[in-house]
């Protein structure tokens, strides 16, 4: 699976801060930025991607729990 | 055989008697007498019924939370533990509270609970595990009808469509609630469906806010590996659900917005973080490399580009000065006058004077005979 967001989030700000120290050597830096930019692209596009999936466990005939869709009301 | 000391034998009974679990979690009726308030803060008494009677102590961090004022005759519950009072090898009850029997059978059922549970330990702060602070998976253990689950649902959808969430059906008052909500805790737990449980209902009477007093339900949330939140009423209810709890809410509404994180205020930081990255002392630096060398560049490019259109300019002259001659070629001369001035009037000249004529070739200086 890919990163979760908790993660890319966590590594974003590692980045910047690492960069803000100013202490990683050119090459790194360079990698480090392109790394972070993507970072930053990518979170955006969770958050603005981001869809909830709403389950209701239920038991099904044979006992069986299992998720069916839950009936949200639209807004 | 060896022979024990006093102290010894004190200390095996002291041992024996904390083993055993019922007596570590007493709830005990009976008569108060010799009640007896020491300097130290703590106190004395004995509990009584028809036939026996149990020594009890109070400390005074404990009496010191007494809600009224204990008197020889009155009958109470005295929640606590048992053990041995060494130097007086004298078990003893030593009471975490105490209150009158008549107050009401609910309100003693649920002060009794609260008194053991807490002496227990169920409510403590070590315990209380943190909440995820991105919670990917969310389940609502409530009635899976009704506006509090929508409203929850509508809270997340706001402020963090980026979780899953899962209903978790259960009955909350009644008989059965207190069975179905465990239930529910378990199922969750044991096939690790959630990151975090909110487990709640909306306000209502003391009677049907009960299933969250009962004890099945409190050692369930006590027992639960995945943070709980509680979510019971409103404001003012207190549930022993909501002493167990990892977190209190004060209504499922609250709940919600207490475990999720606010979309909007991460779309910020991330935008914040963006713009960090750009201002760092590497950017910075290398953006001034790239302006320095696009300068360059440009300037360069202009320079190109002049010396193109100087070249260009220079070509143009050449292909005009070069046309007259394509024409001369064809036998076509020029004729000019004695200051050089090509001759395109005929009335311009006199007779006598003199003129060059310049065919493709050479040239030929005349001298004019007549003008028409």
């Amino acid at each position: 699976m890919a990163a979760t967001f908790e993660q890319s989030l966590a590594r974003l700000e590692e980045i910047t801060a690492k960069l803000e120290r100013g202490d990683a050597p050119l090459e790194e830096s360079v990698k480090l930025y392109e790394e972070g930019s993507a970072l930053a692209v990518e979170c955006e596009k969770i958050l603005a991607d981001a869809r909830q999936h709403v389950a209701l466990l239920a038991t099904n005939a044979d006992g069986v729990v299992e998720e069916t869709p839950f009936a949200v009301e639209s807004q | 055989m060896d022979a024990l000391t006093v102290s010894q034998v004190n200390r095996l009974v002291k041992g024996l008697l904390e083993k055993d679990e019922t007596l570590q979690s007493l709830l005990v009726r009976g008569e108060i007498s010799n009640y007896k308030r020491y300097t130290s803060g703590h106190h004395y008494f004995t509990l009584k019924d028809a036939d026996c009677s149990l020594r009890c102590v109070m400390f005074m961090n404990d009496a010191a939370r007494l809600r009224f004022t204990p008197a020889d005759g009155m009958t109470v519950l005295a929640a606590g533990h048992l053990s041995v009072y060494q130097r007086d090898g004298q078990y003893q009850l030593y009471c975490a509270s105490l209150m009158q029997a008549g107050e009401g059978d609910l309100t003693a059922a649920f002060e009794a609970l609260k008194a053991k549970l807490a002496e227990e330990g169920l409510f403590d702060r070590a315990h209380k595990k943190p909440l995820p602070r991105y919670p990917m998976r969310v389940a609502l253990v409530t009635s899976p009808s009704g506006a509090v689950v929508m409203d929850m649902v509508r809270i997340f959808r706001k402020r963090w469509p980026l979780c899953k969430l899962i209903v978790a059906p259960c009955r909350v008052q009644g008989q059965e609630a207190p069975g179905e909500i465990v239930s529910c805790l378990r199922y969750v737990n044991n096939n690790a469906l959630a990151d975090v449980i909110i487990v709640g209902r909306g306000g209502g009477s003391a009677e049907d806010l009960w299933a969250f007093n009962d004890e099945r339900v409190a050692r369930a949330i006590f027992a639960s590996r995945i943070p709980v939140v509680s979510a019971v009423g409103h404001e003012p209810d207190v549930t022993i659900a909501d002493h167990v709890a990892d977190l209190r809410a004060s209504t499922p509404s609250h709940a919600a917005e207490l475990v999720s994180p606010d979309k909007d205020e991460l779309t910020m930081r991330v935008a914040s973080l963006r713009e960090r990255l750009l201002r760092a002392p590497f950017t910075e630096r290398a953006s001034q490399n790239v302006r320095r060398l696009t300068d360059r560049l440009l300037r360069a490019f202009e320079r190109q580009t002049l010396s193109c259109a100087q070249a260009l300019a220079v070509s143009a002259g050449r292909l005009r000065a070069l046309d007259p001659l394509r024409v001369l070629s064809r036998g076509y001369a020029i004729v000019t006058d004695e200051s050089g001035v090509a001759v395109k009037d005929a009335q311009s000249l006199k007779a006598g004077c003199r003129v060059t004529v310049r065919p493709e070739r050479g040239a030929a200086v005349c001298v004019v005979e007549s003008v028409n």
